[in-house]
């Protein structure tokens, strides 16, 4: 048996356990041990659930003993993001409003994942509500870079991408507003991936902004991520914005045996048109920059045309987004009032009013920072000035980039303007930690997939690489992605 | 005269549904335990998404087309966000016109004899859940208990122009709606507060005043006149009439002050983002018009031609579908006198029913009456077996018992034996056997009356006691 199971990818987790190399018990038992020994460190997991991992364990070892099938994630360990609903277990999206919320079902991802066979070790650290750039707005502390415990880990899936970087969990999923899996994949040096608006369903996540959010998943390795995908994409009935997975390719061209076929992640595809989108290298550190040149350089080199771009309406995407979001998100936060479900706190005493206003009062600085906006921006005399603009600049946004890809197969630029930085360093000005957002929001605006990978280090610090593409082409995605996985070898296990 | 100025917002429950407009849940939440006919959706459970039940738009649509509404092409749902007890998620969903989205239906004209109401919109919404108060009095309460089972059923809202000028005409028009619905079998209008209306009014040139609560539609036009009136107080007293909302006190009957101050509330609707929009286009309007059921104004005009019915006659009888459709079943038995029949059905089968039950819109349930008895009734009138005043009696036995007719008949000729030979042949056994009764009764009145019980007892009670003790005093006569 192979001493570091837990540092295992995905892949190498459900080949080694279906080939009966090791038991899904012993990897699992050296999963929680990781975690327990690592985990006051990096502080990724609000909840470990060390019973049901067990249990699933035990009954996969169990049929894979009586030879019964088993799904294509057989064993895997996964982190659940803590904004994403599994059935029994605490949901508290990291807010003292939710501190007491058990959920009584399954998100539709979370059914989809245990049919595979994958086990759920616990729920992850983020941002409340997923609101934040680095996880620093959680009620139960932040969670803490890998690669240098001083630093932040990003946000707001903080938790889903330093438990993988940490090895605390083969592969996560975490939900993706206006960057959030893709800014700690790239603070991680990990991959992750938002997909296409309505290529997964929304059922189970709970909503921060509905319009712009995905759930997407998180892994060391591109076919780790690809994995998690074919497992969890395609047209759910208890989300009516989802859409069936369909073929990047135009379908004419498709054989239609193949209409069904999965995601890969081992194809050798050549001679990429790849733009590069100046705007977002040139608002770049240039540490960054550099680093975003030197894979330039590495695409060119395996004769891939790079050539540079402009997208003009970017210089809107921020305002939109924010105003966006915000609205949607006063108008999604207000069920909570902590009648149904919510925290322990006595009505006793109260008239409604006076013991509403000091429910809410329970929300973290941040989020009754984007509620407030969000109310504003959506009141009378306003909506038009701010809330419909958004929406205009949105329609310029996507239109603008669906010109782009008439010309390009994918679109790069870094993932995020600047290097991670240290906890505490941004908290004081919101507006500049909105601004880090700024090369994320696009393809959440756009409703296009985008993915994060790894491409190297600055200052021992890591740097990803952002990769948009149109919509529903995530298989462009994994092309280059994995194309450039093969090419070079970038670290995502953190020593630790 | 001061000129009013009303308007109406009507709330229909979709109860032809079988579950909510945005879950799985049973719709019909009526004699349900609180709390049982509930799911993580209409409870608004964090995580949960609306799933829009795509018969509901279809009712809806049919709602829309049978006001006279254009139905939309591209259909969308937007939130209206408050807080509020009985709301799980503290928004609604509905649907709001405005920035080039609009409801189902809109721009739509009813038309009411010789003017017409114009419909401003037809729209998809979600129930709020129910508040049960401890006491009747909200202030008083120390709890507040709320029912879920509510929340989430489907409710189309008609909005109309302020096109009326006087209540009489308010009533007419709710008439023509409910019957519509009826006819459509989207709504159970009989059902407790699947019918719902709230009014505005205004006097020339005063401010609007809105009533909400009014419970049932024969209240509206009490709210009405009493609302009106105190407008008119008010102008003449030179007291300015405030934009307000009231309330119907449904005991009291009159109009007044909410409580709570419903100021300009800012509901800050934007368009729902969970629910794609809907493109229903001249397809799915045609196939629907295609399926939708005969409505009011067709088959009145059906009724004048086939049946030859006075105007007045077919128009009642299709104000209440109940009526109409009694009517039909009558005629389908029976189908010599529409003329005859109708009438039975409008003045003395309407005549039957309890003031009460007229409050409620189910007429005929209590009665005993059906198609059938109507039918044989008129025909043996036809027939000349009956006359009309031994028909309305044979009617409001009917009422009771839901006797067939004819064994009504059968049972009054054989209980009265009014024929004078019959009697005096019983009163000749009797006189036979009794005799010294019959002695007696030459001076003792009792004894009278014994033999007048012995011819009853003989004939089983069917002899007319009157004939009979005239006809027993006569014979006594004689034989003096």
């Amino acid at each position: 048996m192979p001493n570091h199971l837990y540092r295992l990818t995905a892949n190498e987790v459900a080949h080694g356990i279906k080939n009966r190399e090791f038991s899904a018990q012993e990897y699992i038992s050296q999963i929680l041990e990781r975690i327990e020994k690592v985990d006051n460190k990096i502080n990724a997991f609000i909840v470990v659930d060390k019973q049901g991992a067990m249990e699933k364990a035990r009954s996969i070892d169990k049929r894979l003993h009586e030879g019964d099938y088993v799904g294509d994630l057989v064993g895997v360990a996964v982190g659940i993001k803590d904004n994403i609903c599994i059935k029994e277990l605490k949901t508290t999206c990291a807010s003292k409003i939710l501190e007491g919320y058990i959920p009584p079902y399954d998100a539709s991802v979370i059914k989809r994942l245990k049919e595979k066979d994958a086990i759920v070790v616990g729920k992850l650290n983020l941002d409340e509500f997923a609101m934040g750039s680095t996880t620093e707005f959680s009620k139960y502390g932040p969670t803490r870079n890998p690669w240098n415990l001083d630093y932040v880990a990003g946000g707001s899936s903080g938790g889903s991408a330093a438990s993988v970087a940490a090895s605390e969990c083969a592969v996560s999923l975490g939900s993706d507003t206006g960057g959030s899996i893709r800014c700690p994949s790239s603070f991680c040096s990990v991959v992750g991936l938002k997909p296409t608006y309505g290529c997964i369903s929304r059922s189970g996540l709970i909503s921060y902004s509905n319009s712009l959010e995905q759930i997407g998943p998180l892994g060391k390795t591109v076919l780790d991520v690809v994995m998690v995908m074919n497992a969890i994409a395609g047209i759910d009935e208890n989300d009516q914005t989802t859409r069936p997975m369909t073929p990047t390719l135009p379908s004419e061209d498709i054989p239609t045996s193949n209409r069904l076929s999965k995601y890969t992640a081992n194809q050798n595809k050549r001679n990429i048109d790849i733009g590069l989108v100046k705007e977002l290298i040139e608002g770049a550190d240039p540490v960054v920059s550099k680093c975003i040149y030197s894979a330039v350089d590495l695409f060119e080199s395996s004769d891939c045309k790079c050539e540079e771009t402009s997208m003009k309406s970017i210089q809107y995407a921020l305002a939109s987004y924010y105003t966006i979001a915000t609205a949607e998100a006063s108008s999604n936060l207000a069920r909570y009032d902590n009648i149904r479900y919510g925290f322990d706190y006595n009505p006793e005493g109260y008239e409604w009013n006076t013991y509403f206003s000091n429910v809410r009062n329970n929300f973290g600085d941040e989020v009754k920072r984007r509620i407030i906006i969000g109310s504003y921006v959506l009141s009378a005399g306003y909506y038009g000035k701010y809330y419909l603009k958004a929406h205009m600049a949105r329609e310029r946004i996507r239109q603008e980039i669906k010109s782009l890809f008439e010309k390009f197969d994918v679109l790069i630029g870094p993932t995020m303007p600047i290097l991670p930085f240290k906890i505490g360093e941004k908290l004081d000005d919101p507006l500049k930690m909105y601004q880090i957002d700024i090369d994320t929001v696009i393809a959440n605006l756009a409703g296009i997939p985008a993915i994060s990978i790894p491409i190297g280090f600055s200052n021992s610090l890591p740097v990803g690489l952002q990769i948009m593409a149109d919509e529903m082409c995530e298989q462009t995605l994994f092309d280059v992605a994995s194309f450039f996985e093969k090419i070079v070898d970038i670290r995502r296990s953190a020593d630790i | 005269m001061v000129e009013a100025k009303i308007g109406l917002e009507i709330h229909c429950q979709l109860t032809g549904l079988q579950s909510k407009l945005f879950c799985p849940c049973k719709s019909d939440y009526r004699g349900e335990v609180p709390n049982t006919t509930v799911c993580p959706i209409c409870l608004g459970l964090p995580g949960t998404l609306p799933l829009l039940n795509q018969r509901a738009v279809a009712f809806a649509s049919m709602i829309s087309l049978a006001l006279g509404c254009k139905v939309q092409e591209r259909v969308m749902f937007y939130r209206k966000n408050y807080f509020y007890l009985d709301l799980p998620k503290n928004f609604q969903i509905t649907q709001y016109n405005a920035y080039g989205i609009t409801s189902i239906g809109a721009e739509g004209k009813v038309e009411l004899g010789t003017r017409s109401i114009r419909i401003r919109r037809v729209q998809l919404e979600e129930d709020p859940g129910r508040l049960i108060y401890e006491n009747a009095d909200v202030n008083s309460s120390f709890y507040t208990l709320i029912d879920y089972n509510r929340a989430g059923v489907a409710l189309v809202e008609i909005v109309t122009e302020p096109d009326f000028d006087n209540p009489r005409d308010v009533r007419i028009f709710l008439n023509k709606v409910t019957s519509t619905i009826e006819h459509l079998g989207v709504c159970d209008t009989r059902l407790d507060g699947s019918l719902r209306c709230d009014v505005n009014v205004s006097l020339k040139g005063g401010k609007k005043v809105e009533i909400k609560n009014i419970n049932s539609f024969r209240d509206v036009e009490k709210a009405l006149g009493y609302e009106i009136a105190r407008q008119k107080t008010m102008s003449i007293r030179e007291i300015e009439v405030k934009s307000e909302t009231r309330h119907w006190d449904d005991a009291r009957k009159i109009t007044i002050q909410s409580r709570s101050k419903e100021e300009e509330q800012d509901y800050r609707y934007f368009p729902e983002p969970d629910i794609p929009t809907i493109i229903l286009g001249d397809q799915f309007i045609s196939s629907l018009r295609a399926k939708m059921p005969e409505l009011p104004d067709e088959r009145k005009n059906r009724f004048l031609k086939d049946y030859t019915l006075s105007d007045h006659v077919a128009k009642v009888l299709i104000d209440n579908k109940e009526l109409a459709d009694f009517f039909e079943s009558t005629i389908r038995l029976y189908p010599s006198s529409p003329n005859e029949i109708a009438n039975w059905i409008i003045s003395d089968l309407l005549g039957l029913v309890d003031d009460s039950r007229k409050e409620e819109s189910s007429l005929l349930s209590g009665l005993g009456i059906k198609p059938k008895h109507i039918a044989e009734l008129v025909k043996m009138i036809d027939q000349n077996k009956i006359n009309r005043n031994i028909a309305k009696s044979i009617l409001s036995q009917i009422a009771r018992t839901g006797e067939m007719p004819s064994y009504v008949i059968d049972n009054m000729n054989a209980s009265i034996i009014d024929s004078e030979s019959k009697i005096a042949e019983a009163i000749d056994s009797i006189f036979k056997l009794e005799i010294s009764a019959v002695r007696d009764a030459k001076h003792n009145p009792n004894a009278t009356n014994f033999l007048l019980g012995k011819v009853m007892q003989m004939t089983g009670g069917r002899a007319d006691p009157k004939i009979t003790l005239n006809l027993i005093k006569a014979r006594l006569a004689i034989m003096q």
